[in-house]
């Protein structure tokens, strides 16, 4: 139990105010950290930490729709040395962007091109923030909560973004 | 003069029907042999009276026959439609001088061995036509590994072949095949082992078999028309009575170079010399160990084998041609097994066997052997 | 002056080699690949979404159709992180159930992938013989839960159904008959020249790189990352089974073919062992169990959770974010052969296209769960 705690502990040592909160729910560590040292902590997590925690199981956004900051961004972590995992997520606006961490695991790359595909969260410096899972010409983010769930709603929701796209595009032109 | 010409066109008549017939059949004993191999039974359901898929190359042909022709837009559309006319006529003209017995070959060529060898070579122009005219990077692709392959290993076959006609004097296809009756090395009885050329030449007709394998781009040599890697390469594009042209085309140079490979190596129509009573034993035998619609074909068999014995016909080559015919057989059982046992070779290690290990080995052949010969003389 | 120009190659959705609806573009120096793009989303139902608008009870059936070829797999994962987030207490028969059918899962699946790997590089027979054995697992399963592929087979909370007799004997029966059909396999390919020259030294993935790309499961193991979820962060009473990890330094295709079919023997004994155990467990809580759990879980506590498991194919993850309600608020499916797929560019270049085939089934992917 006390070694566990470490971990938690070790972050809000080192970083101290930017660890706005941890929590322990059914034996997962959770720790929010601010998005300005996004990189710097999960850099020292891998690299610096007690139990090094190198290995990256999942990136994923969440959305909240009913607060702001809007999204959570969310990272799952693993020790490859002694199996433990750790939660650490942080809350981005709307138009906000989040600093990549492809540079640290290679499999956030694709991770956040899901992310940006269905929830339109953008990452500084990303490689190749493209679409990944919807085609290419698709417009909106569809786990967005206010994007609608059935086809024929879908379709129409289509139609309206592209008519505001090309207003758009007509306003700019003329 | 002019029973002569009638009785060759009777001979043309009689070879040519007698291949198409064996490479239509062949597609079903393909299809039931790999099959058995595959813990399942091959074609049961297209076969008229007897049931067991044996109508099954008649459907296949029909459906083949009658689909749509369809030209590619952008393909070169006189070479396109030319390459596996080109391919088909190739592998049966040479069929002309394969000596299936005594007297029964269309043209005894005193160059019957290099007529083979040369004519089967114009083989790969029909292959790179087809994956030129096509348009089609994949059949590009196929068309041009085809090509070196088959050119590749065209150099080892040719050296196995003079290593095996050093012992043989002639190129003509009867000689070698006369030749090839009497005792081993004069000393070892006949009815023991008989004087067969693979016999003295082991090693010849190993890389014989491995080239047989390549030409007719059989696995584990068929990277041309690799379907999971190049979606059939250079024959993508074809569909139709032309798509079967390119596998009759194929069978047919399979029966080929099992019948080349018999006759250089396996004595041709020369028989084994054990008893006639003992070959008779062998339907009897399998009708006792099968059951079943076996027991019934075996019966066929086997009153099929003691009439043609009986009666007075043929007298002369229906012996030599039976020998021949289940030597060629057995190949085309080979054949099939290895394609259905073995995983398929990737290009550069293809090429790295032909020219690193068969070639050396064929040269290293014909110098030992010459060697022994001059020893021995 | 000759120019030399690069070549794409589309290895397209629609290929009998890849494995589902994958599309690999491939720029092409010669045959030898420069680089390489995998393009994915063809098989997208927004799964995701779906969950958010669904009980927790409701979603079961759609997590069969993730990794369809081991549909009973996703269950355990999804169902194993809906009862961390509920608290929940599984009986001990529940357990050792769930261990049977999950392991006879792994054996088909990794049959399925021998058979279409072997396909892919033209050893034909295999394939057959492979479904032959995959034939009398999915009898099984059909025995079980009726439905072969798509078998939604356990409840939050325990199992549905308990163990027939005849299901136990022919179990057993299939445990004594499968060790000698993987000597055959392994007759057919493990020491064949043709084989291993198509095999070894193709596609490989270091330990590092596996380690930064994310990869887990045979994938990481054939490349020397000594980790399985089952040993090492035990569930669903897998740390009272005995059973050996296969690992293999060597990175290349032939040693995550080595890897696969040494899972397929352990994962028979670990049948075994749970059969066994299963006769000293008490027979009535199976069948209870979810009466129980469903009273329990009309709504969930509020808070999130990740589970993992070890899926045939590598880590299966559900992160499920819950706000109290009966409807998880986000369900994020962390899907082994989406990570893995990422680290096919590295492993393919350099190799010639040929190659390609070799790694995408050596990687053991399956769209339905990229895809989601």
């Amino acid at each position: 139990m006390n070694n566990e705690k470490n971990v938690l502990d070790e972050l809000k040592g080192k970083f101290g105010e930017d660890i706005t909160e941890t929590s322990e729910f059914a034996g997962d560590l959770t720790a929010a950290v601010r998005p300005s040292k996004w990189v710097e902590i999960l850099n020292f997590l891998k690299i610096e930490s007690k139990d090094k925690y190198d290995y990256m199981s999942d990136l994923c956004g969440v959305d909240h729709n009913d607060r702001n900051p809007r999204f959570d961004v969310v990272v799952h972590l693993m020790s490859t040395g002694n199996f433990k995992r750790v939660r650490i997520k942080t809350q981005v606006e709307e138009d906000e962007e989040l600093d990549t961490l492809s540079e640290i695991w290679k499999t956030a790359n694709w991770h956040e091109r899901e992310a940006f595909d269905l929830l339109g969260i953008r990452f500084k410096d990303h490689p190749n923030l493209e679409r990944i899972l919807l085609p290419d010409d698709f417009l909106g983010h569809p786990l967005r909560k206010d994007y609608p769930l059935k086809a024929e709603e879908s379709a129409k929701k289509q139609e309206e973004l592209r008519a505001a796209l090309k207003g758009e595009k007509v306003e700019a032109d003329g | 003069m002019y029973l002569a010409i009638f009785i060759t066109f009777v001979k043309i008549f009689i070879i040519f029907s007698g291949v198409m017939l064996t490479v239509a059949y062949l597609s079903l004993f393909e299809r039931k042999w790999a099959g058995r191999i595959q813990v399942r039974y091959g074609p049961m359901r297209c076969g008229g009276l007897w049931g067991h898929g044996w109508l099954q190359p008649f459907a296949d042909g029909l459906k083949l026959f009658i689909k749509e022709d369809i030209i590619p837009d952008e393909a070169d559309a006189p070479l396109f439609v030319l390459s596996p006319i080109i391919i088909l006529t190739i592998a049966i003209v040479t069929f002309t001088v394969v000596p299936f017995a005594p007297g029964f070959i269309v043209s005894d060529l005193n160059i019957g061995i290099l007529f083979i060898l040369s004519i089967s070579s114009l083989g790969i122009y029909g292959i790179v036509m087809a994956g030129w005219s096509s348009n089609n990077k994949y059949s590009l692709l196929g068309g041009l590994r085809s090509a070196a392959q088959m050119l590749s290993y065209e150099i080892p076959l040719g050296l196995a072949v003079i290593s095996g006609l050093m012992f043989a004097g002639s190129l003509s296809m009867v000689d070698i095949t006369t030749v090839q009756s009497g005792s081993l090395f004069r000393i070892i009885p006949e009815w023991l082992l008989p004087r067969w050329i693979v016999f003295y030449q082991p090693v010849a007709f190993f890389i014989f078999l491995v080239c047989m394998l390549a030409e007719t781009n059989r696995l584990p040599f068929d990277l041309p028309e690799a379907e999971t890697e190049l979606v059939a390469g250079f024959h993508v594009e074809y569909s139709g009575m032309k798509f079967s042209m390119f596998f009759m085309a194929e069978y047919a140079n399979m029966i080929l170079v099992s019948s080349v490979a018999v006759t250089l190596f396996l004595g041709g129509w020369n028989s084994p010399t054990f008893p006639l009573w003992l070959l008779m034993s062998l339907p009897v035998l399998l009708y006792a160990l099968y059951k079943g619609i076996w027991r019934k074909f075996f019966t066929v068999v086997f009153l099929l084998g003691t009439g043609i014995l009986l009666l007075e016909i043929f007298q002369d080559i229906r012996i030599p041609i039976f020998w021949f015919v289940i030597k060629v057989i057995i190949f085309l059982f080979w054949f099939i097994w290895v394609r259905w046992t073995y995983p398929r070779y990737r290009y550069d290690q293809l090429m790295h066997i032909c020219w690193y290990w068969l070639l050396p080995l064929a040269l290293i052949n014909i110098i030992v052997t010459g060697f022994i010969k001059f020893l021995f003389m | 002056m000759v120019k030399v120009r690069e070549l794409t190659l589309n290895m397209g959705p629609h290929h009998p080699a890849t494995h589902g609806v994958l599309r690999i573009i491939l720029l092409l120096n010669g045959e030898t690949i420069e680089d390489s793009k995998p393009v994915i989303g063809y098989l997208h139902r927004g799964i995701e979404k779906i969950a958010e608008n669904l009980s927790y009870h409701q979603f079961m059936p759609y997590t069969d159709r993730l990794d369809y070829l081991a549909a009973p797999s996703n269950n355990l994962g999804y169902v194993l992180a809906v009862e961390k987030l509920a608290g929940l207490e599984i009986p001990k028969r529940a357990q050792y159930i769930r261990i049977i059918i999950t392991e006879l899962t792994r054996i088909a699946s990794h049959l399925v992938w021998i058979g279409t790997h072997a396909l892919d590089l033209a050893a034909m027979t295999v394939f057959l013989y492979c479904f032959r054995e995959r034939e009398m697992i999915l009898d099984l399963f059909e025995m079980y839960c009726g439905a072969r592929l798509t078998t939604n087979t356990f409840r939050i909370g325990g199992v549905p159904y308990d163990l027939k007799d005849d299901f136990i004997k022919k179990t057993l029966e299939f445990t004594d008959y499968f060790p000698p059909c993987v000597d055959d396999y392994e007759k057919l390919l493990t020491k064949n020249r043709i084989w291993m020259k198509r095999t070894k030294e193709v596609g490989f993935l270091s330990r590092e790189d596996a380690i930064n790309y994310g990869v887990s499961g045979p994938t990481a193991r054939g490349s020397g990352l000594d980790w399985d979820i089952r040993r090492d962060s035990p569930y669903s009473s897998y740390d009272e089974m005995k059973f050996h990890v296969p690992v293999y330094p060597e990175g290349d295709v032939y040693a995550r073919y080595l890897v696969r079919m040494e899972e397929m023997r352990q994962a028979n004994e670990i049948v075994k062992q749970a059969i066994k155990a299963l006769e000293g467990s008490e027979g009535l809580l199976a069948e209870n169990a979810p009466k129980k759990g469903l009273k329990k879980i009309k709504k969930a506590p509020e808070g999130e959770v990740y589970h993992a498991i070890e899926a045939p194919k590598g880590e299966l993850g559900f992160y499920i974010h819950s706000k109290g309600d009966s409807n998880p608020y986000r369900l994020k499916i962390r899907a082994p052969s989406f990570v893995n797929l990422s680290s096919i560019s590295t492993m393919i270049k350099g190799n010639l296209i040929a190659d390609v085939v070799a790694v995408i089934g050596s990687i053991d992917i399956v769209l339905g769960e990229i895809d989601r």
